[in-house]
């Protein structure tokens, strides 16, 4: 560990002494004066026709300051999706309209129809409990299949059906990809569904709208993992305040694993609604509100080949995928199933040919959009599968297989239009094998067989697009924003540096590893660093924390801004010691004339720059403080391999996790410590996609799993103590870092090495089971043994 | 939640008193009936604490154990010397759940997946109000139903501790309530198996099983038995078939584990 505490010190996270010990100051520990609360009346039926919501017993109920219902909505914008995707035929996308609060009809269990402002939260209840609301059920859209057959009910009555896009990627390859299958010596076919989650950040969502009469400001606070964002979607596109009459606040935030990227309605309305009673208003979401108004995950249905010819040479790829949007187009949900999942899937292998379609369907359900990874466990996940099954089929080793079809050459552009700019999939295969021992699992099997219990082993690859991304390449791809990064670095007259970053952090540590960047540039201790985020009003405009981008981005961003206060900084230093720029040296913290023992600390410099008595104020300004704006030249491209070990007692279909081994390639690393938590936890939430988690709906539309009593979560006792290494290292080619990002590895890595590993232990045991959905729960999988 | 009044008697008298008040309902750990009241699925006049009262509290004897009706789970894996009983106690929800959660609570409430009934009735233990006793085969009525009055209060449970016994429990993977859960009690009188988790009807005997271990205890006497899934709850964590299935296991488990 380096002993500065720079980069590569495994320094310990300084925001965890406020989270550990109570002292986070989040959204909901935020209270204003005169502040009111509001209860959101919620649907509690999918699909139907909102004939009447009469509030006029309700408003005369005590405390109640204001009911707003969606009349009082029908003017303001509704809430919009930031990605516009076009579909195979050249049609963009269809795109109803989000209103605020229901109108006209009622679309999912969970949907606003009705929002109480009183005095308190209990009193805001009991009034909603007193609004009469008059719903002609409908009949409820679940069923992907079934909401794209002909003659379906539909979601949104002025769309054509509920068929939002029918995307082909790459659509001229189709006909190539075809023939490739006509000439295979091998086809896999795998038909598969990945299971809808709910994302469950420890920090239900919160938002308080307030405004100042006296100068017409308006400020929301929000669970928020990009308030710049929201600050743009709410004020232009929701209710219409120009961005400097807006100001948008997210404080310390529990968790977003993507759920927090998006605007939503409620922020909305506390912004409106504060204005409508010029007092605040404060919402703190139940858990119970979260599993039916927070941005579902994943859920798609998706059919898989892979045609191989006779040498086993991997020749094409082609995959026909339904992708649940849910009843909405939740923020950036259109780009999941596509952009983020459709040019991953070549993974690491060189196939030649690949064709991925996908249907984006509308249905009764709570919107579904990002959720750690994002599209891309979506596409790791078919292909891992894919693979491990065509190994089976043929008779080989799954690792082989994969090893024999790897890409080795660097750059490497895909059929699926990204260009990989480094890897090394062999190395963190060899990594692997090492961590693992598997040379050692025969002896393990037979052990566990010795006690009745059946030892499977899963490996797979994963590769991510992090870093997300050039503006110029998602523009064309139909985002409708940029994705730089921004970072403004001040420094103060005693030295002490402040970094004002658009990343945003939620759990992420930005606190403890952006600092360490920072110290190494310039040679001063990490703790003379501090990071200031999460507040528009004091940062400059960002794009936030979400695709492993933030340090790839964010931290780019800080170099620059860190680059252009040390060339100023050399410019001070050389007039105060009267030596040529070109001449002054930066190293721990002193500037130095290369060739004399001429020195001046740091601290000096710094108190030249705003004590500028001795100063070139003929050529440059008092002051140090810089900008930069870093937007990247391509995505990175973080890959792995994963293993994973289980032992399953065919008793019951009940199995433990065993073992965890994770080879990744992050590139260069900043806080080795970090990275290894991020790992560790990506991997306990793929474990919970993999064994545990399921979010159901029954046909009426009702979410079946809508409390911990029916959804599972992981525990502490479900995982076992992973295993993982990031020496393996390719850095980054075209950021200043040479970093990749971490943070969504382990959840893309993990599904497919433990689902490949209990089908493993069931073969082993005798079972002809190929696949089974997740999540691997016992009864899922005792069902398989019975045949 | 809704406004209540909170009322904490010194005495079982005075208990009985204040909950003959319209819709005042007993308050034992508060494990299920807290969270319900969260919910706006109930809505009490006055919640009547449990938990004030010593006479309510604590674990004593050898055989019968008797467990005051107001006795944590945590208190009884501490100190019930009855194993199985204790450490049915242990694996009971949660630490927090533990310390708060009471045998009284657990027994009146008779969730159909419930740890403590399976225990109950096996034991063939005695449930002790403050107005009569109640055997177990009598006491557990239904799914959430038992043979309680109107305001009668459990204030003791009375075990007569079997030569063996064991209880196995298969996690509904959520919940960590009992999927389903197994308790094999074997007294000189006989072999008793009460069943949680698992019927529609809440926990029940399975005679069966109980005849076959009577003559012979050991897991090999079970298995020309079959379980019938007609009348066994099927839900998302699984269907009746697989219940009907872990119950046999998880009786042979529990034989196996009682030694």
């Amino acid at each position: 560990m380096p002993a500065d505490g720079g980069i590569g010190a495994s320094n310990k996270r300084r925001e965890d002494v406020r989270f550990l010990t109570g002292k986070g100051r989040y959204t909901d520990d935020i209270n204003l004066l005169g502040q009111t609360y509001v209860h959101f009346l919620r649907s509690d039926v999918a699909h139907g026709v909102l004939k009447s919501v009469d509030v006029a017993e309700a408003a005369s109920m005590p405390g109640v300051v204001k009911i707003f219902t969606g009349e009082d909505f029908a003017e303001v914008g509704g809430v919009p999706c930031g990605w516009q995707v076009t579909d195979r035929f050249g049609e963009v996308m269809q795109e109803p309209r989000h209103p605020v609060i229901a109108h006209g009809k009622v679309r999912h269990v969970g949907e606003i129809i009705a929002a109480v402002v009183a005095e308190s939260h209990a009193e805001a209840r009991d009034a909603a409990e007193a609004i009469e609301v008059d719903i002609e059920d409908l009949p409820a859209v679940v069923d992907m299949r079934a909401a794209l057959a002909e003659g379906s009910t539909k979601v949104h009555d002025d769309l054509t059906s509920n068929l939002c896009y029918d995307w082909g990627f790459v659509e001229e390859n189709k006909e190539a990809v075809n023939a490739a299958f006509e000439a295979a010596a091998h086809v896999t076919t795998l038909e598969l569904v990945n299971n809808r989650l709910v994302a469950n950040p420890m920090e239900p969502r919160v938002a308080i709208g307030d405004y100042a009469p006296g100068t017409g400001d308006s400020t929301l606070y929000t669970t928020s993992q990009n308030p710049h964002v929201i600050r743009l979607l709410m004020g232009a596109f929701v209710l219409g305040i120009p961005e400097h009459k807006l100001r948008v606040v997210a404080p310390d935030v529990g968790g977003g694993f993507g759920t927090k990227i998006f605007h939503y309605a409620e922020e909305a309305f506390c912004t409106f609604a504060a204005k409508a009673v010029e007092r605040p208003v404060k919402w703190v979401s139940s858990r119970s509100e979260a599993f039916i108004s927070d941005a579902h995950g994943r859920d798609h249905v998706t059919k898989i080949e892979l045609a191989l010819d006779a040498e086993n040479n991997f020749t094409a790829l082609r995959t026909d995928t339904m992708a649940n949007m849910g009843a909405y187009l939740s923020t950036f949900a259109p780009s999941v199933p596509t952009w983020l999942h459709g040019t991953l899937m070549a993974g690491n292998y060189k196939t030649p040919l690949i064709y991925v379609n996908v249907k984006a369907v509308f249905t009764n359900t709570v919107p579904v959009d990002a959720y750690r990874g994002a599209g891309r466990p979506e596409a790791t996940y078919q292909l891992e599968r894919v693979i491990d099954k065509a190994a089976r089929e043929l008779g080989v080793d799954p690792i082989a297989l994969r090893r024999q079809n790897f890409i080795t050459e660097f750059p490497y552009a895909t059929p699926v239009a990204v260009e990989y700019d480094t890897g090394d999939y062999v190395a963190t295969m060899d990594k692997l094998e090492e961590l693992a021992d598997l040379s050692g699992f025969e002896a393990r099997r037979a052990e566990a067989a010795a006690r009745g219990k059946l030892r499977g082993l899963g490996v797979n690859c994963y590769i991510e697009a992090c870093g997300i991304a050039p503006s110029n390449l998602v523009g064309q791809l139909g985002a409708r924003a940029g994705l730089y990064e921004s970072a403004t670095v001040r420094v103060n007259a005693t030295g002490g540096v402040v970094v004002m970053t658009g990343s945003h952090s939620h759990g992420q540590g930005h606190e403890t590893s952006f600092p360490q960047v920072i110290a190494d540039m310039i040679g001063i201790a990490p703790d003379m660093v501090e990071i200031v985020h999460g507040d528009t009003a004091n940062t400059p405009m960002g794009m936030g924390t979400y695709g492993s981008r933030s340090i790839a981005v964010g931290g780019s961003a800080m170099v620059r801004a860190a680059e252009k206060i040390i060339n100023k900084a050399k410019k001070i230093a050389a007039h105060l010691m009267e030596a040529a720029e070109a001449d002054i040296e930066l190293k721990d913290g002193a500037f130095s004339v290369a060739g004399t023992d001429k020195s001046v600390a740091w601290g000096d410099v710094t108190l030249a720059a705003y004590v500028p008595h001795n100063y070139p104020l003929e050529d440059i300004e008092p002051g140090l403080e810089e900008t930069a704006f870093y937007d990247p030249a391509n995505f990175t491209y973080p890959s792995g391999a994963y293993a994973c070990e289980v032992e399953l007692d065919p008793e019951t279909g009940h199995f433990t996790v065993e073992a965890f081994c994770a080879a990744d390639d992050f590139g260069n690393i900043i806080n080795p410590m970090i990275v290894d938590g991020q790992v560790h936890g990506g991997i306990a939430q793929g474990v919970g996609q993999s064994m545990l988690e399921n979010c159901v709906y029954d046909s009426e539309g009702q979410l079946m799993s809508g409390s911990y009593m029916d959804y599972a979560m992981p525990r502490a006792t479900d995982v076992p103590f992973f295993n993982v290494d990031h020496s393996c290292q390719t850095p980054c080619t075209h950021n200043p870092l040479g970093v990749k990002g971490c943070g969504e590895a382990g959840a893309i890595g993990s599904p497919p090495a433990l689902v490949n590993a209990v089908v493993d232990a069931l073969q082993r045991g005798g079972h002809d089971i190929t696949h089974i959905d997740m999540p691997l729960s016992p009864s899922r999988v005792w069902q398989a043994m019975q045949g | 939640m809704h406004n209540f009044d909170f009322v904490k008697p010194g005495s079982v008298a005075e208990a009985a008193e204040a909950l003959k008040a319209e819709d005042a309902m007993a308050l034992g750990g508060g494990q299920t009936l807290i969270p319900t009241m969260k919910a706006r699925l109930n809505a009490p006049s006055a919640l009547v604490s449990l938990s004030g009262m010593a006479e309510m509290v604590g674990v004593s004897g050898s055989d019968p154990v008797v467990i005051g009706g107001a006795t944590t789970h945590g208190q009884v894996a501490a100190e019930a010397g009855y194993p199985a009983l204790a450490a049915l106690a242990g694996q009971i929800g949660d630490p927090a759940v533990r310390s708060r959660g009471t045998i009284g609570g657990s027994l009146a409430n008779n969730d159909p997946a419930a740890c403590y009934p399976a225990a109950a009735l096996a034991s063939g233990a005695v449930i002790k109000t403050d107005r009569r006793e109640i055997v177990a085969d009598d006491f557990f009525v239904g799914m959430f139903e038992t043979a309680l009055e109107e305001g009668e209060i459990i204030t003791s449970v009375s075990f007569p501790v079997p030569a063996k016994a064991n209880y196995q429990k298969f996690l509904q993977p959520a919940s960590r309530f009992a999927l389903v859960g197994v308790f094999v009690a074997q007294f000189d009188s006989g072999v008793r198996v009460a069943v949680t988790g698992a019927s529609e009807e809440g926990v029940h005997r399975w005679s069966a099983a109980e005849e076959a271990l009577s003559a012979n205890f050991s897991a090999e006497a079970l298995e020309g038995l079959s379980v019938a899934s007609d009348g066994l709850m099927s839900d998302l964590h699984g269907s009746a078939e697989y219940r009907a299935h872990l119950v046999k296991v998880m009786t042979g488990r529990a034989v196996r584990a009682a030694g």
